[in-house]
C-alpha cells in the first residue's frame, strides 16, 4: 500500500536503468503496485512459478527521510541456504534496507517478498513470526534480564504468553511443561555458542563480544528460516570474530539462510559466496566475491569516486 | 542502611515470608509500645488504644501493599509509567458505588447486589484503563505519564461536576442532573460525594438480621471484657482480611503473571520494546492487556480501600494519592513483588504514619517529664521563645504538614543511595521453571556437577 499512487516510482528505475540488469523486474513490480488486490494474487502466482530457492526477494525498494533518499530502488535476492553479504560504504543504505525489510521502517516504495509472500509494510513481530529474524548493529540485549531469560523470551508459540494460561491452576501445567522443554533447548544453544558459563549473568554485565553472541543465540531461539545480521562483527575482537564466524558457517550447513550486513570487505570476501554491493541507496554490483573484487565500480565506490 | 540490614537476625532473611513477617512484627511492637505508652500517660484504655492502632496500621499497610503490587505490574514489570492510579481507583470505587446504590436514592443507582457491584467495578476500571491505553500506549514513556495523569484528573473532575451528580431528580427542574444511559438512571453525587458499597465490610460476619451471629456472640463479649468496643473488632477483622487474604491473592496472581512467558515479554518490553517486537512479540497487545489488568487491580484496590468507609468524594482521588503509591513501590523496589509488599508496609508504617507516631512518643515523654509541651501558635512565635522545648512543641503540633518534608527527604536519600529500593536488586526470574537447572548431559558429566566445569576454554571471550 505504501507504493500506491507514486508516479515518481518509475523514474529512479529509468535513471538507474543503464547500470542495472533488472529493468523488466522493476517494471513488473510497478504494475502490481497499482492495485493491491490484484498484486496479492499475482504475487501468489509468482510464488508458485519461482523456485523455492529464493526466500528473500527485495524489489525496487525505496526509503526517504525528508529530502534524503536513503534507499533508492534497491533490488536483490538471497538464495536459500546461502551466506550472502551486503556491503557498501557508510551511508550506502544497508541498515535502512534492513530496517525496511524487517518492518522497523515503512518503505516508501517497492516490495519485499519472503518465502513468496509479500511482507512489505508488515509489523516487525509479524515478519519475525514468519521466520525472518534480525539482529541489531549495536547489540540490544535486555540488560536487566539474565542470559537465560533473554533466550527463553525468543521461542515462538509459547502457550504461557497467554496470560490466562500462566495464571489459572489447571492450565499452568502446560506452561511449565513447555518451559521445561524450552529450557533444555536454551542450554543446548548456550553450549553451542559457548556462553553457558554466563547463563545466570545479567545480560547488561556481558562484554561487547559476548553480547553479539547472545544476540545471535537469541535470534536462533526463534527458529527462523532466515537470519538478517546487522554488522555482527562490529567491535568484536579477532578471536571472538573467528568463533562467531564458525558458528555462522555451522548454522549455514544446517540449512539456515543468512544475509549479513558488513563494513569489513575482506571479511565478506572470505566468507560469503554471494555478495551484494550497495552504493548511494542502489545495488551497485552483485556476484561472487571474485566478481566483486574485480569490479571497477565497486573499487571506485570504496575509494570515494563519484559514479 | 547495610549496617541495619546486617543487624537483622538471619532467621528473617531465609525466606520472603519470614522477612515480611518480621517486618510486621517490628511494626506491631513499635506501634503497640508507643500507643500503649501514650494511652497510659493520658489515662485512656491502653488495650483499646493499642488494638485500635494495630487495626488502623494493618489496614494502611495492606492497602498500600495491594496498590504497590498493582503498580508493580505496570511500572516494575512493563515499565509503563502510569501516574493516573488515583483516577483508576476512583473509577472502581464510583462504579461499584453506582451499581449498588438503590434506584430511588439520591443520587440514584442500579440497585445491584454487593458482589456484582464489586466485580462490575473492577471490570469497568479495566475497561476504562483499556480505553485510556489505546491512544496512550502509542506514546513514549514520558508522554504516557502525562496522558495518564491528565486522564486521572479528567476522571476526578468529571465525578465532581454537578452536571452528572444525580442530586436534582425532577426532570422539569432547572438543575436536573441525573445521567440517563439507555434508560438506566444514575448520578455521581458530584462534589458532595457518594455512598460507597459498605461502611463496615466485615459486619455481615458478626451481625445477622436478628442480632449477633455465632461468631459475633463468641467474639464480642470476649473483646468487651478486655475493653475493645465492637467497631474496633470489625476494623481489626477487615484489616487482617485485607492483609492475609487480599494481599496474598494479589501477590500470588502477580507472581504467576511475572514468573511466566507472559511476564518475560513484559520485562522485555520494559527493557527494549523493539527487541521484543523483532523476536515476534506483539508488544502492543501485551501492553493493552497488562494495562487493563493493572487498572482492574487498582479499581479493586480502590473499592476495598476508599470504598470501605461508607462514603467517598472526588477529592480523595487527587494525584497525591498516586504519588504515595509510587513512593511505596520505589521504597520497596520496583520490579520485585516481595519488594512491593515490603514497600507498602514500610511506607505506611514508617513514612506515612511514622512521623505522627514519633510525635506521639515525644508528646507522651514530655508529659511525663514536664507536664506537656508548649504549643506556639506559629513559626515566628516558636522561634522567638529561644526555647528548644517550644521548638519541639511546634514540631509535634505541626507534624501533619512536616510529614511531607520528611517524605521528600527520604525519597531524595533513597534515590541517591539506593535507587533500586529495599529489594529492587533481587533477581526474580521471569519463568515458571527453575532456569538454572541444566539438562543432564552424559558427555559433559564432570564429576562435580558445577555448572562452570563444563564451560569451554575461557581464552576466546571478548573483553
Amino acid at each position: 500500500m505504501s507504493g500506491d499512487g507514486q508516479p515518481a516510482d518509475a523514474e529512479p528505475a529509468a535513471t538507474a536503468g543503464p547500470a542495472e540488469a533488472n529493468i523488466p523486474d522493476d517494471a513488473d513490480v510497478d504494475v502490481e503496485d497499482i492495485d493491491p488486490e490484484a498484486a496479492d494474487s499475482s504475487v501468489e502466482e509468482d510464488a508458485k512459478t519461482v523456485p523455492a530457492g529464493l526466500p528473500l526477494r527485495v524489489q525496487n525498494l525505496r526509503k526517504q527521510f525528508g529530502g534524503i533518499t536513503a534507499v533508492d530502488g534497491a533490488s536483490f535476492e538471497v538464495e536459500e541456504g546461502s551466506l550472502t553479504g551486503l556491503i557498501g560504504p557508510n551511508g550506502a543504505g544497508k541498515s535502512t534496507t534492513f530496517n525496511c525489510i524487517t518492518g522497523v521502517h515503512q518503505a516508501d516504495g517497492g516490495t519485499v517478498l519472503f518465502q513468496g509472500e509479500d511482507i512489505t509494510g508488515r509489523k516487525p513481530h509479524e515478519i519475525a513470526n514468519r521466520g525472518l529474524v534480525r539482529t541489531f548493529q549495536i547489540a540490544r540485549e535486555l540488560e536487566a534480564m539474565t542470559v537465560l531469560e533473554n533466550l527463553m523470551l525468543a521461542p515462538r508459540g509459547q502457550v504461557g504468553e497467554r496470560m490466562l494460561h500462566s495464571i489459572l491452576p489447571g492450565l499452568r501445567g502446560d506452561v511449565v511443561a513447555q518451559e521445561t522443554e524450552l529450557r533444555d533447548r536454551v542450554w543446548e544453544t548456550l553450549e553451542f555458542f559457548e556462553i553457558d558459563h554466563l547463563a545466570e549473568e545479567y545480560a547488561g554485565n556481558l562484554s561487547g563480544g559476548q553480547r553479539k553472541l547472545l544476540e545471535l543465540a537469541r535470534a536462533l531461539m526463534v527458529e527462523p528460516d532466515m537470519l538478517l545480521l546487522d554488522e555482527p562483527f562490529a567491535g568484536v575482537n579477532p578471536s571472538l570474530e573467528e568463533k562467531l564466524l564458525d558458528r555462522i558457517h555451522d548454522l549455514r550447513e544446517q540449512g539456515y539462510t543468512f544475509l549479513l550486513v558488513e563494513h569489513d570487505m575482506d571479511l565478506i570476501m572470505e566468507n560469503c559466496e554471494h555478495v551484494i554491493v550497495m552504493h548511494q541507496g542502489k545495488v551497485l554490483a552483485e556476484g561472487s566475491a571474485e566478481d566483486i573484487r574485480n569490479n571497477d565500480q565497486v573499487i571506485d565506490a570504496y575509494l570515494g569516486d563519484e559514479i | 542502611m547495610s549496617r541495619v540490614w546486617n543487624a537483622v537476625p538471619d532467621f528473617f532473611k531465609q525466606s520472603d515470608l519470614r522477612m515480611v513477617g518480621g517486618l510486621l512484627l517490628l511494626v506491631y511492637v513499635v506501634y503497640a509500645l508507643v500507643n500503649g505508652f501514650f494511652a497510659i500517660v493520658n489515662n485512656a484504655g491502653a488495650v483499646n488504644a493499642v488494638v485500635n492502632s494495630l487495626a488502623s496500621i494493618t489496614f494502611l499497610m495492606a492497602v498500600y501493599a495491594m496498590m504497590a503490587l498493582a503498580l508493580n505490574l505496570h511500572w516494575g514489570y512493563t515499565g509503563l509509567f502510569n501516574i493516573g492510579i488515583a483516577g483508576f481507583m476512583a473509577v472502581g470505587v464510583y462504579a461499584s458505588a453506582i451499581l449498588v446504590a438503590p434506584p430511588s436514592g439520591s443520587p440514584p443507582g442500579l440497585g445491584l447486589p454487593v458482589p456484582v457491584a464489586i466485580v462490575g467495578g473492577v471490570l469497568i476500571a479495566a475497561i476504562i484503563g483499556g480505553i485510556a491505553a489505546l491512544p496512550a500506549l502509542q506514546l513514549e514513556a514520558d508522554y504516557l505519564a502525562i496522558v495518564t495523569v491528565g486522564f486521572s484528573e479528567i476522571i476526578r473532575l468529571t465525578l465532581q461536576a454537578s452536571h452528572f451528580a444525580g442530586t436534582v431528580q425532577n426532570p422539569s427542574a432547572s438543575g436536573y442532573n441525573v445521567v440517563s444511559i439507555f434508560g438506566v438512571e444514575f448520578g455521581t453525587g458530584g462534589g458532595q460525594g457518594i455512598t460507597t458499597i459498605s461502611n463496615s465490610p466485615m459486619e455481615f460476619l458478626f451481625e445477622g438480621e436478628s442480632g449477633p451471629t455465632v461468631l459475633g456472640q463468641a467474639v464480642y463479649p470476649a473483646a468487651d471484657a478486655i475493653g475493645i468496643p465492637e467497631p474496633v473488632v470489625l476494623d481489626l477483622a477487615y484489616a487482617f482480611f485485607l492483609l492475609l487474604v487480599v494481599v496474598s491473592l494479589y501477590y500470588v496472581l502477580l507472581l504467576r503473571i511475572g514468573n511466566s512467558p507472559f511476564g518475560r515479554v513484559l520485562k522485555a518490553i520494559r527493557e527494549d520494546d523493539l527487541v521484543a517486537r523483532s523476536l515476534g512479540k506483539d508488544t502492543r497487545g501485551f501492553k493493552i492487556k497488562v494495562f487493563m489488568v493493572g487498572c482492574g487491580l487498582m479499581g479493586l484496590g480502590g473499592i476495598l480501600w476508599q470504598g470501605s468507609f461508607g462514603f467517598v468524594n472526588p477529592n480523595t482521588f487527587r494525584p497525591i494519592l498516586t504519588f504515595y503509591i509510587f513512593t511505596a513501590l520505589i521504597v520497596g523496589g520496583a520490579g520485585s513483588n516481595t519488594g512491593s509488599v515490603v514497600g507498602g508496609a514500610v511506607f505506611a508504617a514508617f513514612l506515612f504514619e511514622g512521623p505522627k507516631l514519633a510525635a506521639r512518643l515525644i508528646d507522651a515523654v514530655a508529659q511525663l517529664l514536664f507536664g506537656g509541651l508548649p504549643a506556639p501558635n506559629n513559626f515566628y512565635a516558636a522561634v522567638v521563645t529561644l526555647n528548644p522545648i517550644a521548638w519541639l512543641g511546634y514540631l509535634v503540633e505541626n507534624v501533619a504538614s512536616l510529614k511531607f518534608v520528611f517524605l521528600g527527604a527520604v525519597i531524595v536519600y533513597l534515590m541517591q543511595n539506593r535507587s533500586d529500593g529495599l529489594l529492587g536488586d533481587r533477581k526474580e526470574i521471569a519463568s515458571s521453571v527453575d532456569l538454572s537447572q541444566r539438562p543432564e548431559r552424559p558427555s559433559a558429566a564432570a564429576d562435580g556437577g558445577e555448572p562452570s566445569d563444563t564451560a569451554p576454554s575461557q581464552g576466546g571471550e571478548g573483553s
